[in-house]
């Protein structure tokens, strides 16, 4: 195994120094050349769009492409709970430091430290920047801005704009996105889906996209290609992502070189709304915040269990002595706000042990009455009235009158792209931000983090390192799409879409789909282990003989034809769900949202192995062989590597 | 300027300032009628006044222009509302919304309803009254075309119809006026809405009243 | 439960659209309409048909993709919701179910239900921004009363579905760029440019073929996020005081 490969370019110093000491070190283009230089970014969440409107800014020529008909669409804007900063304004003894050491904590030590150290160096500025754009955070009586707590922190930093915070931070890039359009200096592209990567003299020199309107195969060339094309969770088939959300754009990347790192480390979100029979296309995320206030639960005796999935009694009327608030039990000191991947599990083992709530058994109480009591209908209403009203919609339940109904589900991966610290890829030129990449947070993301990594990367940090790379292109001409590399991955792509077309089998896309959701599910969900890992791996294997002999995508290839996206993407988390599958069998510990069986302590806890496993696995993709497995040794030069504990 | 009074906001503004100015003549208008119940004295009194006095004869070029303003650019702020949804373009289900208020999608056809009687109106009385006196000839006397009108009950019928396409265009002309120059808000919303059923209701019950209190002999 | 759907199909921008009917069968109270639309989806791939093509993401009310006119209702039949969100227990068991795409000159059809909402981007970019870049002062520099914040949340709160301009029978974007212009003109930080944005915005609106409002309050009805008309007299105000400074 060789290491030769993964350069991570980790700045030397002091940690609090290594940013603005990188900074000042690195080349910078000046104004005239900018205007030279053209860079595609493929997709327009909150990385996206805000790496977008930077890059404009700053003079480039940037070509900026989404799958949606608007780039307001992308699935950043279902975020709902907040964003974390370190401005201490609550005056709670927060620091850059303390944020920091939350994070990488709360990633179980899984991420690297210079990279989280900037992220929290930035996030005040993110804050300051997204107020100045307009967008409407929650304040307080005096003018100021309000702030909330959330999961894996002691301190209340989270920023939020009611249960819609994905929602605005988006939209203020997206209108910072749509000032530098109408400049001139970003060209928007809806309705484009990339299909491939193009590589020149091994840099990435452009795209080949399919126009999703009229399924035109059109090529666009820049001298640098930036990455913000979201996570692969969909491929669990059911998640909490948006239906179009894909792993497409990063598998093709993947597939002409570039690094995965950490397929594993796939986050399972506490508080969904339980699936409700084999008819579901998506499961619907109840913000984080709402633990915040609401208390979980299961009955303590088996018999009110049985009560309740016969309907014949209330959860209101289950009396509170025999009530199991199982996550204030185990861990006490951070009770209901522990980290995601805890409550998760913590979940599951309550609905293992026969106490799930519903009909399924897989399900639990979120309690909102005590709060209720305490601070009247109105408080509540004004801080999470949206999510309730949205759960009311699903659900036909009222949850002001009755605890809603719980279950962990798929919602975000902290693996993609392995990036260096300038966020660049294996392949020169190719950039990776926010959830594309596997930078900030390790094992396991901490809630409102995510919006805080996407706006970091796209605002603060790529328009910075990308001009270093970019400062040794200021020779290079306009990349010309008539190059034969252009043709040949044109021609691929084609051919990829014929060769789907010819199958004309039995099954559509969505039943193939399914059965792959459910392979992942059982065997790569909240519990793995060896055996049912290799399982995995050879049902995947039988799974996309299938998909390759028997799909069924009606059609033609010049149209708007959403079976045939759907298909090409499945094709794609074939390929990513046998990664996770593979870097989840090599990785023998349990750590942050990846739990082996084998590895656990008597009380159920996560058994990390540091000695072993301290390191971000990085997957290099070989033709017809197996992936080989690359290690960058994580070294912690200013932190103490400790034990997650949330119980004192 | 031009650019404000082509603009769809422009063309409310003048349609709302035109409307309110209406709505002034309108309550006006209803006063003077009123006093024909009182007796013909009053209302002959009240008619040369309005022949005689040099503000009124100001006024009424004035008051033309503010019907035929109203009137053009109504018709060209619905003429452009077409085109942004033509005819092909209706759905199969006709629109179900609720909350919505007949007189608020039928304010053009209203429009045309009260042009159409308005006509009527000035035929009757306009032409063998201010017109003669205009003319130089000897007007007719308004007390007895009053009484001869409304002594026929498919005139009052007629008329009361009229007042009724008048109401519902009050109603909701009134606040919608105020809410498209922009003296509205979440708060003062529900409040105009309420004073344009007042409003409304007072025209309607004002002018109806006349011709019911002829028909059934209730006039001096 | 059991359906007859009626739904426009229309092969492209160009061609004469058409309704066809479909039974469905077997779908649960829970479904959601997109996900019985799937169903049937499924069901016309299988029998050789072509699929239904509509628009859809997020599918939890946020992201605005999702339109749909179901039996005469843009987004269908309840209040404050998305298609997204509408759950077949809302409908009877044997309902005859008719579902057509926005219809509106501003939107033309992309493909069956699709509709192609580009104007809204265009109007947004003709000013629905804050010009800062750069280094911006501290966030908590300028205190916003509480109720100003609010405000603008509750305008911001728009998706950008075209649900308003879908209902509204002038087909008028008003409530759409209502909700951009009240949002930052609530705010300090967005009053340096309310003059211009308000009339910016207000052009590219006329510009690209929407209609006026005539203050029928179908839009606000029909807003899945409760986006009130308050906000329209304020753009009215806006562009009034804007153009009276010229």
């Amino acid at each position: 195994m060789t290491e030769t490969k993964l350069q991570s370019k980790i700045p030397s110093g002091p940690l609090s120094e290594k940013w603005t000491r990188h900074k000042a070190e690195i080349k910078v283009v000046s104004p005239a050349n900018k205007r030279k230089l053209d860079i595609i970014v493929v997709g327009t969440g909150l990385g996206g769009a805000s790496a977008a409107a930077s890059l404009g800014e700053l003079g480039y020529n940037v070509k900026v492409f989404c799958i949606s008909d608007s780039p307001r669409r992308a699935h950043s804007i279902a975020a709902q709970g907040g964003i974390n900063a370190a401005k201490n304004y609550q005056n709670d003894n927060d620091s850059v430091y303390r944020l920091f050491y939350d994070t990488i904590k709360g990633g179980d030590f899984r991420a690297r430290e210079a990279n989280v150290y900037r992220l929290a160096e930035v996030s005040n500025a993110i804050i300051d920047k997204c107020v100045a754009l307009g967008v409407p955070f929650a304040r307080e009586y005096g003018g100021l801005l309000a702030n909330r707590s959330f999961g894996g922190a002691q301190v209340s930093r989270t920023f939020y704009a009611r249960g819609q915070t994905g929602q605005q931070l988006l939209l203020g890039a997206y209108s910072a996105l749509n000032r530098q359009i109408a400049a001139g200096t970003v060209k928007s592209y809806n309705r484009r889906e990339m299909l491939d990567l193009v590589i020149i003299d091994g840099k990435a020199r452009g795209i080949i996209v399919r126009n999703l309107e009229t399924g035109e195969i059109e090529r666009y060339g820049a001298h640098a290609v930036v990455l913000a094309t979201g996570g692969y969770g969909n491929t669990y088939f059911l998640s909490t992502n948006a239906m179009n959300s894909n792993a497409s754009a990063i598998m093709q990347c993947y597939h002409k070189g570039a690094f995965f790192a950490n397929p594993c480390f796939v986050q399972i979100h506490p508080t969904c709304i339980p699936v409700h029979g084999k008819q579901q296309s998506k499961l619907t995320l109840m913000s984080e915040s709402l633990r915040n206030d609401g208390k979980i639960w299961v009955p303590k005796k088996l018999e009110d269990v049985e009560k309740l999935r016969k309907k014949q009694i209330k959860p209101s009327q289950i009396p509170e002595e025999d009530r199991d608030y199982y996550l204030e039990r185990r861990y006490p000191a951070f009770g209901n706000l522990v980290p995601r991947d805890v409550a998760s599990r913590a979940a599951k083992e309550r609905c293992d042990a026969g106490y799930g709530v519903n009909e399924t058994g897989l399900a639990v109480f979120l309690d909102f009455a005590e709060p209720i009591k305490r601070l009247g209908k109105k408080v509540i209403a004004d801080r999470y009235g949206n999510l309730f009203q949205m759960y009311e919609k699903i659900t036909d339940v009222n949850p002001y009158e009755e605890p809603m109904q719980i279950y962990p589900a798929i919602h975000y991966t902290m693996g993609g792209l392995w990036v260096d610290y300038n966020l660049m890829t294996t392949i020169p030129g190719l950039y990776a931000i926010g959830e594309a990449n596997f930078s900030d947070h390790g094992g396991n993301r901490l809630g409102a983090s995510a919006l805080m990594q996407g706006l970091a990367d796209g605002y603060y940090i790529l328009p910075v390192t990308i001009g270093d790379y970019l400062s040794h292109e200021i020779q290079t001409p306009k990349i010309d799409v008539n190059h034969p590399a252009f043709k040949e991955s044109e021609d691929r792509v084609r051919e990829r879409v014929k060769k789907i077309f010819k199958i004309q089998g039995k099954q559509p896309v969505d039943v193939l789909h399914k059965k792959l959701g459910n392979i992942m599910w059982e065997y790569c969900g909240m519990a793995r282990n060896e055996q049912g890992l290799k399982k995995a791996i050879g049902l995947i294997d039988e799974l996309k003989k299938e998909f390759w002999t028997d799909v069924l995508v009606p059609g033609v290839n010049e149209d708007f034809n959403q079976e045939l996206e759907k298909a090409l993407r499945l094709a794609d988390y074939l390929e990513v769900g046998r990664l996770i599958a593979l870097d989840a069998l090599t990785r023998n510990e349990s750590c942050g949202g990846h739990f082996r069986e084998e590895m656990q302590t008597e009380e159920g806890e996560a058994k990390r192995d540091d000695e072993n496993y301290m390191y971000v696995s990085a997957w290099e993709y070989r033709e017809n062989k197996e992936p080989e497995l690359h290690k960058e040794p994580l070294n912690y030069e200013t932190i103490k590597v400790s034990t997650r504990n949330y119980k004192t | 300027m031009t650019s404000l009074l082509f603009s769809s906001i422009g063309k409310k503004l003048i349609i709302s300032l035109s409307g309110l100015f209406l709505l002034i003549f309108l309550a006006l208008h209803l006063l003077l009628n009123l006093t024909a119940l009182i007796g013909p004295d009053h209302y002959e009194n009240v008619c040369s006044f309005m022949d005689t006095n040099p503000l009124v004869k100001v006024m009424v070029p004035v008051l033309a222009l503010g019907f035929i303003i109203h009137i053009l650019f109504a018709s060209y702020f619905e003429f452009k509302n077409w085109a942004a949804r033509p005819r092909a373009m209706s759905y199969a289900v006709p629109t179900t919304t609720k909350g919505v208020s007949w007189a608020s999608k039928n304010m053009f056809v209203l429009g045309v309803i009260v042009i159409g009687f308005l006509l009527m109106h000035f035929c009757h009385f306009w032409a063998k009254m201010q017109l003669q006196g205009f003319l130089g000839r000897e007007e007719a006397n308004a007390y007895e075309l009053v009484v001869n009108l409304f002594s026929k009950w498919y005139y009052c019928v007629i008329y009361i119809v009229w007042i009724c396409a008048i109401y519902f265009h009050v109603l909701h002309g009134f606040w919608s006026a105020f809410q498209s120059i922009g003296l509205s808000n979440a708060n003062w919303l529900p409040r105009l809405q309420l004073f344009a059923k007042i409003y409304a209701a007072v025209i309607f019950i004002g002018y109806v009243s006349i011709p019911v209190c002829f028909l059934l002999g209730w006039h001096k | 439960m059991k359906f007859t759907l009626k739904v426009w199909r229309q092969k492209n921008a160009k061609a004469k659209g058409r309704f066809e009917t479909y039974k469905i069968d077997g779908i649960s109270p829970d479904t959601s309409f997109l996900e019985m639309l799937d169903i049937l989806n499924n069901n016309l791939i299988v029998e050789g048909k072509e699929p239904v093509a509509f628009d859809h993401d997020c599918r939890e009310g946020i992201c605005g993709m999702c339109s749909l006119y179901i039996n005469g209702r843009a987004h269908g039949p309840d209040d404050e919701i998305t298609t997204c969100q509408l759950h077949m227990r809302k409908f009877k068991d044997g309902d005859t179910i008719t579902i057509e795409p926005w219809r509106s000159a501003a939107f033309p059809v992309v493909k069956d239900l699709v509709v192609n909402r580009n104007a809204f981007d265009q109007i947004l970019q003709a000013g629905g921004f804050i010009s800062v870049g750069g280094v911006v002062p501290d966030a908590n520099t300028i205190p916003i009363p509480k109720k100003d914040a609010d405000e603008s949340m509750d305008a911001a709160s728009c998706i950008g579905c075209g649900a308003c301009v879908a209902t509204c029978k002038n087909g008028s974007a008003m409530l759409f760029v209502a909700a951009r212009v009240s949002s930052l003109a609530k705010l300090p930080q967005g009053r340096a440019e309310a003059a211009r944005r308000a009339q910016a915005m207000v052009a590219k609106m006329d510009e690209l073929g929407f209609g006026a409002c005539s203050n029928t309050q179908a839009c606000e009805a029909e807003c899945p996020k409760g986006v009130t008309i308050a906000h329209i007299a304020r753009l009215n105000r806006e562009f009034l005081f804007a153009k009276l400074e010229n």
